[in-house]
């Protein structure tokens, strides 16, 4: 099963190869990953996306929470998360395709952000799932590029928070 | 505070934290702190010969005395050298600190002269590591590694120094109590689940203690000799844990695992509890993982929650000091109503039958002739009873360590040191130097095979230079005897390149680095051998020609279940 782990790190030099090391010495796949800086300047919030059982799930955890430098490690799939990402899709844009390309990025709230004669480079945020559905909905008409940024997520606010 | 040179303030760091002998090998980017250190009369250096071998020192003052070890080296070769010896340690979960010299700042990253990125090639088997890039954090770094090497599981950490910040000056304060934001290793166990492991222990009819080198690691023998006898449990070592719980007590069942005893292989088939301490069911313990303990209920004591539910899923978790867990379980139980007290000693009577009756078909044993060939078994035996159990055994790899850790009997903890995760050969001697140099007062022997010793065998300079009496016992089959093992075993007896008969004279080399050489060629010169080396004040390497096919048995074939074990 998929998982979205979030897990905050001491901002050093070196630790986002302690993390990456961890999967590749010990087999564990990383589907995306993401990492910036949060309020506090030497803190840094890493987001990754990987799958496996949850004995593997368990392990992953356990060896993150392992390293001196990880703080906290957040399972974004238990409990109440929202998950975001980013793409940006160069989708061809010719005569006959361009209404429909705005068409259809108008759905997903997208934005165009660069345009040349044959085509458009468009921006959509959204759910992980959201983005799988906006890249097969233009896959017909013509995508050259892909790029994402990889899944991010944050807790809801309980209630009482 | 004070302003010091970098150098300085390393010396002092060191002083802080109790050191008192360091390992090491100097070179360009360290020979500052060796200019410091010269005038350090309170620490001694121990140059040796090579820089694995400085590490694995370390490493044998650690396990020695549950302090943490120290080697320095220089950057770039001095550094890569010292790998095996990082990767050792770590394997083991050995408290050490190793310092490394590096480039100045303004060259990192560019090729310069030994440059390497020790950082980064150690990440995987340090603990944790560190480069200094700001002469600001010097002190705080240091500080940290040793907290960080002693602390929760131990391992080794390494602490890497650029020539320019040992040369800087740095501001130096008193110590402060470390708190590290992201680093709070949890020792006490939780009370909820040391009353649900002393309830599964209540219910039990077949326990067994199954102890690794956690409780070594956590002093926590005393607690766990306790806990046997009060509830009359039988107790199985693995590798590491061997001296955690004395070999000739009846409760002992001796190692388990793949040369384990058939006793033990047998008692962890059929128990019906497991109560693992401070072990992590590696796969030279379990066999193959489904018949491993097949109908037991475990109970898993580790300070590690990444050892625990790694290969074995466990019914009852404690995440805690070894020491601290089974102080507790003790307590538990002096505490509970008397159906407790009752319980224990009748409930088992079977079990202790069946146990006996193991011990008694399969005894830990090996062909004994009238011949006057000399059985690598009889060595070691001899050196058991000639040193009364009493001595620090240190091994190198392969049939030597099984040998080893089957027919001495380990009385005390911290006395049978032997590379077990990683398998170093090469580990056993400078070790045995590590130890030697933190007990002067101990014996301290070697027992090791005719390959392994000569991965490290320049030492023998070293112990000449300080005085360091070590007494190696080689077990020489001219063979790299447990590869041969397996290949009579398992591929027809080809003996693709594990023949070894070409070697050094090893009792002239001896002699050339102004040991002791002593050689046995019969069964009937060994004790007199061991007895000569034993009074001798001086290091002395003891050649013993073994009979050349001779197996370690027990044996579980790789892959198999540890119920199939091939006998004598
Ligand atoms: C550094 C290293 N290289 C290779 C091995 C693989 N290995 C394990 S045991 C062994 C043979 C050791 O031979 P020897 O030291 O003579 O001991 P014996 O088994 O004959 O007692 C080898 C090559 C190892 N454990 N360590």
């Amino acid at each position: 099963m998929k998982h979205t782990l979030s897990v905050l790190l001491q901002n050093k030099p070196g630790v986002l190869s302690r993390v990456t090391g961890l999967f590749s010495g010990r087999g564990f796949n990383i589907e995306s990953l993401c990492v910036a800086e949060t309020m506090e300047k030497d803190v840094s919030c890493l987001t990754l996306v990987t799958r496996g059982d949850d004995n593997i799930i368990e392990q992953i955890t356990k060896q993150l929470h392992k390293l001196i430098d990880v703080i906290k490690v957040t399972d974004a799939s238990e409990g109440s998360f929202v998950e975001r990402e980013m793409v940006l899709i160069r989708v061809k844009a010719e005569a006959h395709t361009r209404a429909e390309v705005l068409r259809v990025i108008d759905i997903f709230r997208g934005k165009v952000v660069d345009v040349s004669a044959k085509s458009y480079a468009v921006e959509v945020t959204g759910s992980p799932s959201k983005i799988q559905a906006v890249i097969e909905i233009l896959q017909p008409i013509g995508i050259k590029e892909i790029i994402r940024t990889g899944t991010i997520a944050i807790g809801r606010a309980g209630k009482n928070k | 505070m004070t302003t010091i040179t970098g150098a300085q303030a390393v010396v002092n760091c060191l002083r802080e934290e109790g050191v008192k002998t360091i390992f090491g090998y100097p070179g360009g980017a360290v020979i500052d702190l060796y200019d410091e250190l010269m005038d350090a009369t309170d620490l001694e250096h121990i140059l040796v010969r090579h820089e694995q071998a400085a590490v694995h020192a370390a490493d044998g003052y650690a396990r020695a005395t549950g302090e943490v070890g120290v080697a320095l080296l220089t950057s770039g070769p001095g550094a890569t050298n010292g790998v095996t010896g990082i990767a050792t340690a770590y394997l083991d979960s050995i408290p050490i600190v190793i310092l490394t010299g590096q480039v100045p700042t303004p060259l990192i990253g560019n090729d310069a002269f030994q440059e390497v990125d020790i950082v980064g090639i150690t990440r995987p088997c340090t603990k944790h590591n560190f480069l200094v890039n700001r002469k600001e954090d010097l002190v705080q770094v240091m500080r940290e590694a040793f907290h960080i090497a002693r602390t929760g599981r131990p391992g080794p950490v390494l602490v890497d120094l650029p020539k320019d910040l040992i040369k800087a000056q740095v501001k130096f304060d008193d110590k402060k109590p470390l708190r590290m934001q992201s680093y709070q290793p949890n020792y006490e166990p939780h009370p909820g689940q040391i009353a649900k492991a002393g309830e599964l222990i209540t219910q039990s009819q077949r326990p067994v203690l199954y102890v690794g080198g956690g409780v070594i690691l956590s002093d926590g023998y005393q607690e766990l000799r306790d806990l046997a006898k009060l509830l009359n449990m039988p107790v199985t070592m693995t590798l590491m844990g061997l001296g955690s719980y004395p070999g000739d007590d009846d409760l002992s069942m001796g190692m388990l695992g793949m040369h384990g005893t058939y006793t033990a292989n047998m008692a962890v088939s059929q128990c019906d509890l497991l109560i693992s301490v401070g072990a992590r069911f590696d796969d030279r313990v379990t066999g193959t993982l489904e018949t491993f303990a097949p109908h037991a209920k475990i109970i898993h004591i580790d300070i590690d929650p990444t050892s625990i539910s790694k290969n074995v899923k466990v019914d009852v978790p404690l995440v805690s000091d070894c020491k601290r867990a089974l102080a507790e379980l003790l307590k538990w139980f002096q505490n509970s109503s008397s159906t407790v007290s009752e319980f224990r000693g009748e409930a088992f009577s079977d079990w202790h039958a069946q146990i006996n009756s193991w011990k008694e078909a399969h005894p830990l044993t090996y062909q004994k002739d009238d011949s006057d060939i000399i059985k690598p078994q009889y060595v070691v035996e001899m050196l058991d009873e000639l040193t009364n159990g009493e001595a620090i055994i240190t091994t190198e790899v392969g049939q030597n360590q099984m040998w080893a850790a089957q027919f001495y009997r380990y009385a005390h903890p911290r006395h049978f040191l032997t590379s077990g995760g990683l398998g170093t050969m090469g580990y056993g001697f400078p070790a045995a130097i590590g130890a030697k140099m933190a007990m002067p007062e101990k014996t301290v022997i070697d027992i090791a095979g005719d390959a392994s010793i000569q991965m490290c065998i320049q030492e023998l300079a070293t112990v000449k230079q300080y005085n360091c009496p070590i007494k190696i016992a080689i077990l020489n089959n001219q063979f790299l005897g447990m590869v041969r093992q397996w290949q009579e075993l398992f591929y027809e007896k080809r003996y693709a390149s594990t023949v070894m008969d070409v070697a050094p004279d090893f009792v002239a080399l001896a002699e050339a680095y102004g040991a002791v050489g002593l050689r046995a060629t019969k069964k009937s010169d060994v004790k007199a051998v061991i007895q000569e080396a034993l009074s001798t004040d001086n290091t002395v390497l003891m050649d013993f020609e073994i009979s050349r096919e001779e197996g370690v048995y027990p044996m579980v074939p790789a892959g198999k279940a540890t119920t199939e074990m091939l006998l004598v």
